[in-house]
């Protein structure tokens, strides 16, 4: 990208751009795609809720204040991923570094938490090997816990770029997917908060 | 590389601003809360419980389309909300096809001994299956 272009950018228009171009377009027919890849996990969780193998199910494995905890963490991150793009919108380089900074961290909780959630799983003998329900399990979270992890990879690569090349057309693009890829990984924990642990415990 | 051409459409769209996104992360705050106590707390009772946390799962998924994902604001034609409806058609088949078929082999199978099995075959091959 020039330089002239760079320096010529209308904020305020390169975002809605960015939203409504092809590029965004051909990134939400991934983000579609990737929610079929959930769903079919979803649906082998839901046919092997039950096929705990004479093992604990998720009544006597899920701490509920912990999950609510995670849950909230990532909503908040959401939240602050989406005041990120709005600063973006104004050209405040200083404040998206800042908010992108949080929503790392604020993602980077929630992942040492899941993963503390699978060690002590593991750690007492129910690892994805003890029952079709363990399976089904690691396989649905560990997935969503996965594009959490690249996500966290897509932040610090933004953090870079932005303080390198500044709030341009390119950034700003970047910026606009993370964030339509941010805030569906949280839909899809909702869910999983629904289904796996909210309905694991009843 | 091309840049983006100048939109697929280009009507405005509704920004977002600071106040829709504080809306949105409280009504999201208030749905997992509920959905937490009516589970922890025992609000409600059987099928209810499960018909209550879904609303509030589904509700919580429009308020974040909606206010996290400006879906349904961008101009016609709508590419982004079709590409969508799209995606629920698959979800919906593979999540109640899928608990459909298993559950039905579950009812035929599982449930019944090995001598069950056999005399359940034989009635249904008597029967012309």
């Amino acid at each position: 990208m020039s330089k002239t272009d760079s320096i010529a950018v209308e904020h305020l228009d390169a975002v809605e751009t960015a939203r409504h171009g092809t590029t965004a377009l051909g990134f939400w027919i991934y983000l579609m795609t990737d929610c079929i890849l959930f769903a079919s996990l979803f649906a082998t969780f839901a046919v092997l809720r039950g096929a705990t193998y004479g093992g604990p199910s998720g009544k006597e494995l899920f701490g509920m204040p912990f999950v609510l905890t995670e849950t909230l963490i990532l909503l908040t991150s959401s939240f602050v991923c989406g005041l990120v793009l709005l600063g973006a919108k104004y050209n405040r380089t200083k404040l998206v570094i800042l908010g992108l900074i949080i929503t790392f961290l604020l993602g980077a909780a929630f992942l040492t938490l899941e993963l503390t959630e699978f060690t002590h799983l593991v750690q007492d003998g129910h690892s994805w090997r003890a029952s079709a329900f363990l399976s089904a399990f690691f396989t649905l979270v560990g997935t969503h816990g996965a594009h959490i992890s690249m996500g966290l990879i897509w932040i610090i690569v933004m953090i870079g770029q932005i303080l390198k090349k500044g709030l341009v057309k390119g950034t700003i693009r970047r910026l606009t997917l993370f964030s339509l890829f941010w805030h569906f990984l949280d839909i899809v924990w909702i869910f999983i908060f629904t289904v796996v642990y909210l309905m694991g415990v009843l | 590389m091309k840049e983006d051409a100048p939109v697929i459409s280009k009507q405005p769209v509704g920004p977002a601003t600071v106040w829709s996104l504080t809306l949105g992360f409280v009504l999201a705050v208030g749905l997992t809360l509920a959905a937490y106590f009516v589970v922890v707390d025992h609000w409600l009772y059987g099928v209810w419980v499960v018909v209550a946390i879904v609303a509030l799962a589904v509700a919580q998924l429009l308020v974040q389309l909606i206010f996290f994902l400006h879906l349904g604001r961008e101009g016609k034609p709508r590419w982004n909300l079709a590409a969508f409806f799209f995606m629920l058609i698959f979800l919906f088949i593979i999540i109640a096809g899928s608990l459909w078929i298993m559950y039905n082999l579950n009812y035929n199978m599982i449930q019944m001994s090995p001598q069950q099995m056999d005399s359940y075959m034989k009635q249904q091959s008597n029967a012309g299956f």
